[in-house]
Parts: C-alpha cells; structure tokens; sequence
C-alpha cells in the first residue's frame, strides 16, 4: 500500500516538475502508438467497409480469421517480426529492428485485426439498414463503403479507442523488436517493465499513472474530436 | 434524351427462396400519370416495384426500357413503405443523391433547400432526419428521390402507417410532381388513395397480373370476380 502511495507522490512529483526522460518516453509513446493507430485504420477501416458491402468466395473465410486474430498473442508478433527484420530476415537489408519503426510495425499487426473485426460489426448492421436505399440510388462499391464509413463514424471511435487501448499497453512484442533502449526505443510500457525488473517499485508505478492518465486524455480528446453524445440521434 | 417509357415487360419472374414472388408477368406501361398497383397482401407488389425498379432479380422473362437499363436506372428513384434515413442531418440526406452523382456546390445546396420548402421540412435542415416524425420521415424519402429530378418514380405504400393529415400532404406532392411530367408507379393498400390518384390500376394476385386498364373503368366495373370482390373488401386470396 506504501508502495502505491509513494508512486502516486512520484507520478505527481515527476508530472509537476516535467521529468525530462519521462516526457521523452510519454511523447515517444504516443508518438509510436498513435503512429501505428493511425496506419492500422487505415488498413481496418476499409478492409471492414469491404467486408461489410461485398460478397466473394471467401468472405465468411476472412472475417472468422478476423476474429480469431483479436486474439493474437504479442509476444509471437514480435518473435515473428523480430525474425523477419533481423539481419538474416527477408527484410534485415532495411535495417529497422531496435527501432521505432520496428514497433510500429509490430503494433499494427497486433492491433488490425481487432479495429476492423469491430468496426465490420458496426458497419454490417448499418449496411443491413442502408442496403435496399444504396442499391435503389445505384451507388457504386466505392461510394457505399465511403458512406458507410462516414455515417458510422461515431461507432469506428470505438473501434480506434479500443486499438489505441491494445497499442499503448502493449509491451510483449515492442519490448522484443524495439529492445527497450534508453533514448531511443524506450516507451512508458517497456520502462515500467524493467523498473519493476530492477525493484524500482514506486517509479514504476509512477510510470504506470502516467500511462493511465495519458490513455485517459487521449481517449477524452477522441471523443471531444469525434463529437460523441453531442449531436442528438444519428 | 431518350424516353423510358414504355417500359415493355414480358414473362417476367422473380423468386426468393425457390418460391416465385412474381410471374410471369406482360404487360406495357406507358410511364403516364399515375399507376397504381393494388391487391392483396402477399399479392406481390413490392417485389413487383423492386422487378420493375431493377432492384429484384429478374430470373427469367424481360423488363425493356426504352433507353439502355444503365440510363433507366440513373432517371428513377425509389421510396420505401419504412423510410430508410442516412444518420445524417435533413439537408445531407437531401444532398446526399445529388453527391453520389457528383453534383455538388451551392447550385445542389439551393436544390435541396428549395425541395425542403416544398415538402415543409425548411425549418428541420439541420436537425438528425431519425428524429422527425413518421410523416416527416416520409415526405423527406419523397423529397430525397425527387430531388435528382428522376422521369419516374415508384412508391412502395408511401402513406402506409401515416394519419390523414400526413397521408393528405403526400397526396398532395405526388399530385404536383405528377403535374410536372414525373411518372409516378405506387402500391398501396388503401382504396381511397388508389381512387383519388389513380389514371391506370393494376391489381395483382398471387404474384400475377390480374387485371389491369383505365383506373376510372377498373373501379367502376372490374371485369373480373376476384377484382370485383377485392374492391368490395371480401378476403381475396
């Protein structure tokens, strides 16, 4: 209980005086994490769309490994990250393992599936309303996934919240190909992890509430952004 | 530009699960006035709006518009018995069949606008469209499937489920589009609506087409007994 009560202390302490190493780590967090939200949207998001919209050979197919990857375990999409960029992997010549391209990478594996399995159950509801209308207004495939994705908008925040949840606690799979270097890879996850490694409790846990409050705010600036429960019925 | 009509149908059918929703049907529509398809329920006339509107599968038989299917299908629209609202606000929704055409700017804006004041929904613009009333709802379906100025519009029992006042305000936008040379093909269950709005009948039965001429001749002296008998409010299955 001490020991929370002195992270607490030291979270607001290291807060208050803007630790240098801390905002460097808080920034390169979200920096990597929002990086990779970013790019894993806009794989998700249209992938969802598709599947909402169309119909081929092997859609039920796509959609249940969709769903099984939720579950992908991190620390295996770092193992196979980390092999395919290491030096003897296909793509060592790019030289980006250690690196925060290396964890971006790894999080936008790990955090896909999860977006686009969500938003396609937003979106499919909202195609089975939209369906008879779209057809009758001869609106091309294109043109119902945009309208798909744009009237569904507020629903696809949670699906961004909750990779954007998956991606900032995510440390199994960073920690391997980014390996946790010190003004360079470091991120509040993987400092957390090796303060408790060295029995630094109290600044982990620091570490920790930092990480809390961060996700809380980013989470709160979403929802502001996304205009949520503030525009009546839609 | 070429005319739709006629709009040649001959042996068409269209099943859903093996059992055939309708046809074979033949028979020619001129596309003037008013045509209103009546029968009873489970007679077929949506999915005979939705064969004609090309938005059912024709599986067999031919439905030949007098342009190419491609242009028929871009200068007709579609209203719903339940009115199907993008979650957008009105002005959107009106905006919306304008968009997906690449019409767009202040020139749409105006259109939109000036349908709104038509329809009375000026002072709803931007308010969400699922929040409007039942009869609200309908008249801006109306409004949205009129507003790319299509040459025929079909109407799935536009009034159904509206009270008189809502259901007279549609009457009175169809009669006034119908005025300015817009086809207007409408099912309905309500006899009244089909007599006043009416100038051909086509009354289905078990998917078929049963009879069908000048609505004024159909309701004063259907030639059949099962048209007869429908007009006097018996069960006619």
């Amino acid at each position: 209980m001490v020991e929370l009560w002195d992270g607490l202390a030291q979270a607001f302490w290291l807060v208050v005086t803007a630790d240098s190493e801390l905002v460097e780590i808080a920034l390169r967090s979200l920096q990597v994490t929002l990086t990779a939200l970013l790019v894993a949207c806009l794989i998700a998001m249209p992938l969802a769309a598709l599947l909402a919209v169309s119909r081929f050979r092997l859609r039920r197919v796509v959609i249940a490994t969709l769903n099984a990857l939720m579950g992908l375990p991190p620390v295996v999409v770092g193992l196979i990250v980390y092999v395919i960029l290491s030096r003897s992997g296909p793509l060592g010549v790019l030289a980006l393992l250690f690196t925060p391209t290396a964890m971006i990478i790894a999080q936008v594996i790990i955090v896909v599936p999860l977006i686009a399995s969500i938003a396609h159950q937003s979106l499919r509801d909202l195609w089975q309303e939209y369906h008879d209308l779209l057809i009758s207004m001869n609106v091309t495939q294109t043109q119902k996934m945009q309208t798909l994705l744009w009237d569904a908008r507020r629903a696809l925040l949670t699906a961004t919240l909750a990779g954007f949840g998956r991606a900032i606690g995510e440390v199994g799979a960073i920690m391997i190909v980014g390996g946790n270097i010190d003004n360079a890879t470091r991120v509040l996850t993987t400092a957390i992890a090796l303060e408790t490694g060295k029995g630094e409790f109290a600044l982990a846990l620091a570490l920790g509430f930092v990480l809390i409050a961060l996700t809380l705010l980013v989470n709160l600036c979403i929802h502001w952004l996304g205009k949520t429960e503030r525009e009546g019925r839609w | 530009m070429s005319t739709l009509f006629p709009l040649q149908i001959h042996e068409a059918v269209t099943r859903r699960h093996g059992k055939t929703l309708v046809g074979p049907v033949s028979m020619t529509l001129d596309g003037r006035g008013v045509c209103v398809i009546i029968g009873p329920n489970g007679s077929g006339k949506t999915s005979f709006l939705r064969l004609l509107h090309g938005t059912a599968r024709l599986h067999s038989g031919s439905i030949l518009w007098s342009c190419s299917t491609e242009e028929a299908r871009r200068r007709q629209s579609f209203v719903f018995q339940h009115p199907v609202m993008l979650r957008r606000s009105v002005l959107e929704n009106l905006l919306y069949p304008m968009l997906i055409r690449g019409f767009r700017g202040k020139a749409a804006q105006a259109q939109a606008e000036a349908w709104a004041e038509r329809t009375g929904l000026q002072d709803t613009l931007q308010r969400p469209a699922s929040v409007l009333s039942g009869g609200e709802q309908q008249k801006l379906a109306i409004a949205r499937a009129l507003v790319t100025k299509p040459d025929v519009v079909f109407l799935d029992e536009p009034c159904a489920s509206l009270d008189g006042r809502a259901t007279r305000e549609i009457e009175t936008i169809l009669t006034e589009i119908k005025a300015q040379g817009t086809g207007l093909v409408l099912s309905t269950h309500d006899m009244g609506q089909a007599r006043r709005l009416a100038e051909t009948a086509v009354f289905l039965l078990r998917g078929r087409v049963h009879e069908t001429g000048n609505a004024a001749a159909f309701f004063n002296r259907p030639k059949t007994k099962a048209a007869q008998a429908f007009l006097n409010g018996d069960i006619v299955e």
